[in-house]
């Protein structure tokens, strides 16, 4: 099971990075919440794995770690509000600007780096 | 506590002339004068117990694990040095009550002035090193402040960045060599470090420190090759100069010398490089002085010069060199600084600093002229004033040294020359200025300043007249309190005498007086000489190597990054691969041992689904909307994960969050393209293909050892604890609201503050709104589908009870503030989809900011709440109360922390969802002024 959980916490890792490299911010935004659930997975992963022991006292012999939990639910909620942040300032740099490059401008439409610089 | 009012005073007295910047500049002046004046008469006040040996300190832990502590120690050299500090510093701050014009803003340049005062003494009380560097390099600071103070001249600008620099690149020199000498003796403080020369000097790495440590205070020193800064910060208002260039903040580095005289000296090292830097600079100052033309030029190369004297002295190996070197930093102090202060008269009166013009002023103010004399025949070391004391001392130790082996009798030989110039320069100073003709193009008729500003000059000069004449009387003490300080141990006999018989000393003394006269009777061919060489411009000099360094730097940023976000994420990803890939490969075997769990079908399927639903995201992630559908899958996937590995808390979050993401991102879409084009060359498609595969491979491979390992865990106390400590049996929620109670509170602020950000971003943002869909269909015309809203409307009360239910089952079942507050959202973003903002906003007009602050006001105030029953920060209570009908019921104080997230979670997602929804309706955000 660890193998199967692990490869999927890669895979994921692997669609997030990739989509995070993209040059447009929707795939970006997309990205990085690929990106938030394989950290989650992982950070929950550090508890090992455990079928039958969720943390309600009287319910079982043997509990699952709470703590990766407890720092998993509130990453899940800040996760989202990172999210949302980072797609509203694409959407106001999109109506700013006039483009949904991540750096603002097209590559090809840049000025010369020498001029920039001034 | 004692020492501690000493430093803590001027600090106080910083404040002092801003508080008092609206009342006249004599009120200023003298309110800025108690801190310094109080200071001196507690340090006077310890005068016996300190001359009899005894070490005042004031001790407070700050961070003791990392060996920084507030300690002040007063001992005899600290008290010198504070002495001259205190006294001196208020002489400038009469002097520069008359010295400052009406234009100049006077409580800044007290402020600037007392800052530097706290700061030096700061350095000179300090008992720990790291807590010295601090103060040295508030003092790079304060005199950058002070050099710059006329900051409309270019040149007080370049002096004071100038200074700032070599200081400042000096002062991390210090700091570097601080750290070694802490990791070596294992303490940073000064006591320890003291008592460590053996360990010190034995340490491989000794020769480095050493060398840092010099680096620092010979840049402070203004010590050959980095004098250069020097004359350049003369560009600062003459009572500075007064003050920090000749008897404080250059002497800081030869303080040094001295305070860690006992630890670091002794050694063939020391000896060579201080000695033989000291030599370089005493030749090199007194040299440049002579053909100086602007009269605070020549002081500057003077001060270089003498700061040379006194280093050469700490670096010849006796004791009583280095008695004679205290008592030098003494004389310095005193004539220089009223040499300094009558310069800046002599400028303030005739309005001109150039001694080709400033000519045969004796007659326009004589008693200035009489003061600066002595104060010069004191520098140029005349019998019965204190200079010719020291420097008879200084030619003594010069014979006794056995540095340069068969060539030692070159350094007396040299010594002298430098003396000549001394006395050709002093000379210089005298006649040029007061005699010599008639002054030429003066703006101005010179006269004699205000006595009360002539008065600092005075006290200083009769000084220099005392010392000489009865030194052993007024200094004795003094000087052997320092000495033992400094020699950490007993002091050498010396005399302190005028006269101590026909001898050598005496012979090159009276040499370089008459060699001096007659150098300067015949000044002119010298003159011709050395105009016949190029001249070096320091300044630009050091400006353009320090352009050209910055352009460098750029370069080498510039092929870090070109300015493209993609290309700075993929370098940044590339430094993870290697840094996280290297220990894998030292690794042997990424299996840690413990057993793994079988594979049921079930988790076969939900695995397989989320690696095809991840995979279909990332094909069509060109195709927006298909690309989000898929990634729906994915984070329901996740969500499965949570429920089938025992964390059903995290399942019920992930899903809600999950719905209110998609709903989000669908918005989103609303405002930004359908599609993205095609753009990446493949070259690059390749490239990120290949780095996103090696970064997955390591987080992978890092996971699977992680999950194989035997592990302990500090969970078992909360398991333990929940029930008896926090009153609810589902730990994850207990240790939310309770055990790391404030964690979560600062995590729901960050939720909030990125909900009013958001609300900000979408403030009066440019109309941008589509009138189809990407495939250029039109919007739907029917908007609110009957269906959907009678759903909506009958769902609404449903949910509202099921995320109450949630809510209070929360601390012993699966639920909690943070879900049922996505649960009670979720419910009504539905009803703003399925009815539309108007019919909403008609039944319920609710601010959301203000949802998002009550909430994080009633978490603050839980918190807060148990500061009256005496306990710390959110320590939680509970009890159990049966009540008729319902039972036994729980109350807790973490409930009400949890109402707190409760409604924080709420009011964040709908004024997020909200605010963006309304985009598309007449109820845009605006800024109130607007509406």
């Amino acid at each position: 099971m660890e193998t199967l959980f692990a490869i999927c916490i890669g895979f994921l890792t692997s669609c997030g990075v990739f989509l995070m490299l993209r040059g447009r911010t929707f795939p970006v935004v997309m990205g990085l919440t690929m990106l938030s659930y394989a950290v989650n997975l992982f950070i929950f992963s550090s508890g090992r794995l455990n079928l039958k022991g969720a943390v309600v006292l009287g319910t079982s012999e043997s509990y699952a770690d709470p703590l990766p939990q407890a720092l998993v639910l509130t990453a899940i909620v800040i996760g989202f509000a990172m999210t949302a942040f980072l797609v509203i300032l694409a959407i106001r740099a999109r109506a700013d600007l006039g483009n949904d490059h991540v750096d603002g401008s097209m590559p090809d439409a840049r000025p010369a780096k020498k001029e920039r610089q001034k | 506590m004692n020492v501690l009012w000493i430093a803590l005073l001027p600090m106080l007295g910083t404040l002092m002339p801003v508080l008092m910047a609206n009342k006249s500049r004599n009120i200023c002046a003298l309110t800025t004068a108690i801190a310094p004046l109080t200071a001196l008469v507690i340090l006077l006040s310890l005068t016996q117990s300190v001359f009899a040996g005894h070490i005042w300190q004031f001790q407070a832990d700050w961070i003791p694990l990392l060996g920084l502590n507030i300690h002040f120690r007063l001992d005899g050299l600290a008290y010198l040095f504070a002495l001259l500090i205190l006294g001196i510093g208020l002489l400038i701050i009469l002097y520069a009550r008359f010295y400052l014009s009406e234009q100049d803003s006077m409580p800044r340049f007290y402020a600037y002035l007392m800052l530097f005062m706290t700061a030096m003494l700061g350095i000179v009380l300090s008992g720990n090193i790291l807590q010295i560097w601090l103060f040295w390099e508030l003092t790079s600071i304060s005199s950058f402040l002070l050099i710059s103070f006329w900051w409309h001249k270019s040149e007080a600008r370049r002096g004071a960045r100038m200074a700032l620099t070599i200081t400042g690149a000096g002062g991390l020199c210090l700091l570097a060599a601080f750290i070694l000498i802490g990791s070596i003796v294992g303490s940073y403080e000064l006591s320890v470090v003291l008592q460590s020369a053996e360990l010190l000097k034995n340490h491989a790495l000794y020769p480095v420190l050493l060398i840092l440590f010099l680096l620092g205070c010979f840049t402070k020193s203004a010590q050959f090759p980095f004098h250069f800064w020097l004359p350049n910060a003369m560009a600062a208002p003459t009572p500075v100069s007064a003050y920090l260039h000749s008897a404080t903040m250059v002497k800081a580095g030869i303080f040094l010398l001295a305070r860690f005289y006992p630890a670091l000296s002794g050694t063939e090292l020391w000896f060579l490089l201080v000695s033989l830097t000291g030599l370089t600079t005493l030749l090199v100052g007194a040299y440049l002085a002579l053909f100086k033309h602007d009269l605070k030029a020549l002081l500057a190369y003077s001060t270089i010069s003498h700061l040379g004297l006194i280093t050469l002295l700490f670096g010849l190996n006796s004791p009583l060199a280095a008695v004679t070197g205290i008592f030098h930093i003494i004389n310095h102090a005193t004539f220089k600084a009223s040499l300094f202060m009558a310069a800046g008269i002599i400028d303030h009166e005739s309005g001109c600093r150039d001694m080709r013009r400033l000519n045969g002023l004796w007659q326009f103010m004589p008693v200035t002229a009489t003061l600066m004399m002595v104060a010069a025949a004191a520098m140029a070391g005349v019998p019965l004033l204190n200079g010719f004391l020291s420097k008879e001392m200084f030619f003594a130790e010069t014979l006794q040294q056995n540095l340069l082996g068969a060539l030692s009798w070159i350094i007396p030989l040299l010594v002298t020359v430098a003396a000549i110039f001394s006395v050709a320069y002093s000379l210089r100073l005298i006649h040029d200025v007061f005699f010599n003709g008639q002054p030429k193009g003066l703006t101005k008729t010179p006269h004699e300043p205000p006595h009360l500003m002539r008065l600092p000059v005075e006290i200083l000069v009769v000084l220099c007249l005392v010392v000489g004449v009865a030194p052993a009387l007024v200094v004795g003490g003094l000087l052997d309190a320092a000495a033992t300080a400094v020699l950490a141990g007993p002091t050498p006999t010396y005399s302190l005498a005028i006269w101590h018989g026909f001898n050598l000393p005496l012979l090159m003394s009276a040499a370089a007086l008459t060699a001096g006269v007659f150098m300067y009777v015949k000044r002119k061919q010298l003159f011709d000489f050395q105009n016949a060489l190029p001249g070096v411009d320091t300044l630009n000099i050091f400006e353009r190597a320090i352009k050209q360094l910055c352009q460098q730097a750029g370069q080498l940023y510039a092929l870090l990054d070109n300015g493209s976000l993609q290309r700075f994420m993929a370098l940044l990803l590339t430094a993870f691969v290697i840094l996280a890939g290297l220990p894998l490969i030292q690794m042997e075997t990424l299996n840690g041992g413990r057993p793994e769990l079988p594979v049921d079908a079930v988790n076969a399927t939900g695995a397989a689904m989320l690696l095809i639903s991840a995979f279909a995201t990332v094909v069509w992630h060109r195709k927006r909307v298909v690309a989000l559908l898929m990634i729906s899958v994915v984070g329901l996937m996740v969500s499965i994960a949570f429920t089938r590995f025992s964390a059903p808390d995290l399942a019920l979050t992930q899903l809600s969050v999950e719905v209110v993401t998609v709903i989000l991102l669908m918005l989103a879409l609303f405002f930004l393209p359908h599609k993205t084009p095609k753009q990446s060359e493949p070259s690059k498609v390749v490239r990120d293909i290949g780095l996103a595969s090696l970064v997955g491979i390591i987080v992978g491979s890092l996971s699977y050892a992680l999950m194989t390992r035997p592990f302990t865990t500090i969970s078992d106390f909360f398991i333990a604890n929940a029930k008896t400590g926090g009153g609810g049996t589902n730990v994850v929620n207990v240790i939310l609201v309770d055990f790391r109670g404030f964690d979560t509170l600062g995590e729901i602020a960050v939720l909030g503050i990125a909900a009013l950000g958001i609300f900000k971003l979408l403030t009066r943002i440019p109309v941008f709104k589509p009138s189809s869909d990407g495939e250029g269909r039109p919007w739907a015309r029917e908007r609110h589908p009957l269906l959907l809203a009678t759903v909506a409307q009958s769902i609404l009360p449903l949910a509202l009870m099921v995320s109450v239910f949630i809510f209070f089952r929360g601390h012993n079942l699966p639920g909690g503030g943070f879900i049922a507050g996505l649960v009670t959202a979720v419910a009504i973003i539905l009803l703003y989809i399925s009815q539309g903002v108007d019919w909403v906003k008609a039944r319920m007009n609710i601010e959301y900011q203000r949802v998002v602050a009550i909430g994080l006001m009633i978490a603050l105030f839980t918190g807060l709440a148990s500061w009256i029953f005496g306990r710390p920060f959110l320590t939680s209570w509970f009890d159990y109360f049966d009540l008729p009908l319902f039972g036994e019921i729980e109350l807790a104080s973490a409930i009400a922390f949890d109402l707190g997230v409760y409604i924080t979670v709420v009011g964040s997602t709908l004024l997020i969802l909200s605010s963006l929804g309304k985009m598309t309706t007449s109820y845009r955000p605006t800024h109130r002024e607007q509406m």
